[in-house]
């Protein structure tokens, strides 16, 4: 029983993290038709941020990571808006040159990560709970994974009501369903596209603060190895269902706990499957409506 | 009447959505026959060459092609099978010249389309079938190695034909052949598909030019919201009353 | 346009041979390409940077076939490269087989796993295709990381040499697989000239353009797909297999996501659906790769300042840079550019997918 829980717990914890890359992954996809390889780069870029704001403010409290976390998002944000003005607008609508244009700039600016800060981890300092265990039902659970469970309810939350009760959302919602209608209606959906892209990229970089304190490091590959997950947890849950990413991030991660127990470490293998299995009989994913 | 038919449609139905967009239709199409297609904007002349050429799959009712239901088949066996046709909006390859579009063709009707061991070559059979169907069509010769994305629009529509030629379908179907076609170049064109249809070919045709239709055909189908209104000789459809507030009646 | 592309081919039949005949006396001679080779063209050292840049450009050639030729947009197709490295690395290591029987069994394993995969994720085109080719690679790396038993894991296989022929091993003898690579290379070359003169290339063609329109006519386009992935996966195989002579190690690196997604710039750059663009392009970055790294080594460059010293030693990043400039100003890569002096005229980008 306390194997399961502790399970579950972990499981929940990374399915957070997935969450953080994957929502702002599938939102892009759904508006724009990109597929954005630079959002682990955006992850990436928000977790160095906080570590390095960290180190200047010094010590492990409460109020430190908080700031870190602020201004990872904050990172994030500014790095991602100004990829789309630069990169994908200029581009607008060739959908695989954009994509293009991501992969480029995700070989170039890890190799520049890995230039400037080594490619070996740095080591994060966490808080000192964070890295006691609580008991539940006999399991002794890392405090981190409830940092990060409760992060990422509040952001889907957050999303979600963006989405749905402010003008932007309804546009970005329309957008999901029919761009060229929305466009119809004289609506300029170029600047929703900037704003999906500030939000994935804030969301990715908070998500990056987050990932730090979970694998207690950051390192120039932090980003990369996420994003591979989250491309599984979005085309599983549907591209450009918020909803849909956030149940297959858990079903994903909190799988690949249990394979990795119980099947002899085969988590990421019964992944591939399960996402290969998915894109054959269901191409569209779980919640997912139409292919761009 | 149904053993001399070619094609036979049986109470064909399509519902998307629960929206009703062919509505039981039947009838039949003899050996050798040119049957005009008309019927309003959204009448759902389209859809029916979709379902008869597998681009769609019929909710209800079944096609037959020479007494053989086509309700199993793929797009590309029906194909095979005798049916051809063209496309509203021109439907090429664009980064392929003109030549290579009608040599595909070609090809597929020669046989050995996707061997590994053999070359395409300026004077193989498939090269002197593509380039007979290319001056059937009167594509000027100049045209021939122009990419097909950037020929004009007739030149295109010249091009369609000429792809059909190649294949030398039994059933043809034309989806609006002439539509776009500059006025000069119509005649041409009416010479090419009378052609078509003289060597014995069955041919449906859509085309919203309804005296070039009526010059051209044997029977004419009305079709009205999915639904079949009339299906007769020209004279006789022109002269049906539902047909003319249905259709007809819309003109001034 | 046809009597320009007679030129040209008759150009080629010139040009191939001559470049072939003078790579292939590189290693007799003491030619010098200061700042490009280490040292002269004899030195072992420049052999192994040329040869293992043949073998990324036939490696790049197999994914023009894929992405230029068929249209298919692949993030696995270093699978079939590590199915290569890993494959003969295995076998020497756990069997008495000799090398080139053994290269015989690998080069069908990857024809049989490119038949069967293939089979499978062209139920799905697009970046659904993508995905499921991303998610095989992926999987072929988990099976590599996990069973460090046979694969040794993230340190790498080591080869055995023990059924190598002594010509093929030691660095004197580094100049016999300079030239095994170039003749790859040129097979390669060749294999895939021939592919996309073929009627089935033909086909092929047409699919990338609109497959609608090719089942219209009655052609089954998942076969003649099959056999480009098919061809693809061979070469990719073959390449590394000699690679990995060529480098004594199999590494994970070699299935990395990162490879594919290199290759994919490499085609990009020079050129979708140019086959000398590829085939450059994988020369040239291999040689950068190679030599970026020992010339950020070099003492001039550590006194840059650090601004300029960083990027300019990483490959990666100079290679991502310049991707994404070409993408933004240089459709058509740089065969397109050149293609536009020749003509005069502005190349036509082909559509990708
Ligand atoms: N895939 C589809 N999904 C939903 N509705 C469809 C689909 N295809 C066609 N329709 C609808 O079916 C109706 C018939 O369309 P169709 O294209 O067959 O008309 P048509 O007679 O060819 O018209 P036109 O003269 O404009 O070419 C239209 O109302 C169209 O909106
Ligand atoms: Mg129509």
């Amino acid at each position: 029983m306390s194997d399961v829980i502790l399970l579950l717990m972990t499981g929940l914890g990374l399915g957070a993290l997935y969450f953080l890359i994957a929502g702002g992954l599938s939102l892009i996809y759904g508006l724009m038709g990109v597929l954005n390889f630079a959002h682990g780069s955006f992850l990436t870029v928000g977790a160095i941020a906080g570590w390095e704001i960290s180190k200047l403010l010094g010590g492990d409290s409460w109020g430190v990571l908080l700031i870190s976390m602020v201004v990872g998002a904050l990172v994030g944000a500014v790095v991602a808006t100004a990829t789309e003005l630069l990169l994908i607008r200029p581009l607008y609508l060739r959908h695989i040159e954009q994509a293009l244009i991501t992969v480029g700039l995700s070989l170039a600016s890890v190799a520049l990560f890995e230039g400037i800060w080594g490619v070996d981890p740095n080591y994060v300092s966490r808080p000192p709970w964070l890295i006691e265990v609580t008991k539940i039902a006999g399991a002794l659970v890392p405090n981190d994974r409830f940092l990060l469970i409760g992060s990422a309810v509040l952001v889907l939350f957050g999303m979600l009501a963006f989405l749905r009760y402010t003008r932007f959302g309804l546009i970005i919602r329309a957008g999901v369903e029919n761009r060229a209608m929305v466009q119809a209606l004289g609506i300029d959906v170029r600047r929703a596209f900037t704003l999906v892209f500030a939000i994935g990229g804030a969301v990715a970089g908070f998500g990056g603060v987050l990932a730090s304190q979970y694998f207690g490091y950051v390192s120039p590959h932090l980003g990369g190895n996420l994003l591979i997950f989250a491309f599984i947890v979005t085309i599983i849950g549907g591209l450009g269902s918020l909803v849909g990413a956030a149940i297959a991030s858990v079903l994903v991660a909190v799988l690949q706990q249990f394979a990795n127990f119980y099947l002899g470490g085969t988590g990421d293998l019964v992944i591939v499957v399960l996402l290969i299995v998915v894109l054959l009989t269901r191409p569209t994913g779980l919640l997912g409506k139409r292919a761009h | 009447m149904s053993d001399l038919s070619v094609l036979e449609l049986k109470g064909l139905g399509l519902s998307i959505g629960g929206a009703r967009i062919i509505n039981d239709v039947s009838f039949s199409v003899p050996q050798g026959q040119m049957l005009g297609l008309i019927g309003p904007n959204g009448a759902g002349k389209t859809t029916l060459f979709n379902l008869i050429s597998g681009l769609m799959m019929p909710t209800e009712g079944e096609i037959l092609l020479r007494g053989k239901s086509l309700s199993k088949q793929s797009i590309e066996a029906r194909s095979r099978a005798g049916i051809g046709r063209t496309f509203q909006t021109s439907s090429l390859f664009p980064g392929l010249s003109a030549f290579e579009n009608v040599r595909l063709a070609a090809q597929v009707k020669i046989g050995g389309e996707i061997s590994l061991f053999k070359f395409p070559t300026r004077k193989d059979e498939a090269s002197i079938l593509t380039k007979q169907c290319l001056d059937e069509v009167g594509l000027a010769q100049s045209q021939h190695e122009t990419l097909a994305g950037v020929l004009s629009h007739g030149d295109r529509r010249k091009l369609e034909i000429a792809m059909l030629l190649a294949m030398d379908p039994s059933v043809i179907l034309l989806d609006e052949p002439m539509a776009g076609v500059a006025s000069a170049d119509v005649p041409g064109l009416v010479e090419v598909i009378r052609g078509v249809h003289s060597s014995g070919r069955t041919v449906l045709m859509v085309e919203h030019h309804i005296e070039i239709v009526l010059g051209l055909v044997d029977k004419v189908a009305v079709l009205h919201h999915g639904e079949l209104l009339a299906l007769d000789e020209p004279s006789k459809v022109m002269a049906n009353e539902t047909v003319q507030s249905a259709y007809l009646g819309e003109k001034p | 346009m046809n009597f320009l592309s007679e030129i040209f081919k008759r150009r080629g039949l010139i040009v191939g041979p001559l470049l072939v005949a003078a790579m292939a006396v590189l290693p007799l001679i003491d030619f010098e390409l200061p700042g490009i080779f280490p040292g002269p063209s004899s030195n072992p050292g420049t052999l192994q940077i040329l040869a293992l840049a043949l073998l990324i450009g036939s490696l790049a050639l197999s994914y023009h076939l894929l992405l230029g030729v068929a249209g298919l947009l692949s993030f696995g197709h270093a699978l079939y490269f590590a199915i290569g490295t890993y494959g003969l690395a295995i076998l020497l290591r756990q069997t008495d087989i000799a090398l080139l029987p053994a290269m015989l069994i690998v080069g069908l394993v990857g024809l049989v796993v490119a038949a069967v995969l293939g089979r499978i994720s062209l139920q799905v085109s697009g970046i659904a295709f993508a995905m499921v080719t991303l998610a095989f690679a992926q999987a072929g790396s988990v099976l590599i990381r996990r069973n460090s038993e046979i694969t040794n894991g993230e340190e790498g296989l080591p080869i055995n040499t023990a059924n190598v022929p002594d010509y093929l091993v030691g660095v004197v003898n580094t100049k016999n697989l300079f030239w095994l690579a170039l003749v790859i290379a040129v097979i390669a070359f060749l294999l895939v000239t021939w592919f996309e003169k073929s009627r089935a290339g033909h086909v092929v063609a047409a699919t990338r353009e609109n497959e609608l329109r090719v089942r219209v006519l009655g052609i089954r386009p998942t076969r003649v797909k099959i056999l480009a992935v098919v061809s693809a996966g061979v070469i990719a195989t073959v390449a590394g297999m000699v690679y990995f002579v060529l480098q004594s190690t199999a590494s994970p690196a070699n299935i990395s996501a990162d490879l594919t997604l290199t290759l994919l710039v490499i085609v990009v750059l020079g050129g979708v659906g140019s086959r000398w663009g590829a085939l450059i392009g994988g020369v040239i970055y291999m040689i950068l790769d190679q030599r970026l790294t020992s010339l950020a080594r070099a003492p001039e460059l550590k006194e840059l300042p650090e601004f300029l010293y960083i990027p300019l030693s990483e490959p990666l990043f100079l290679l991502g840079s310049i991707f994404i400039l070409v993408v933004l100003f240089l459709p058509g890569g740089f065969a397109g550019l050149a293609k536009r002096f020749r003509t005069g005229k502005r190349a036509k980008l082909k559509e990708l997918a």
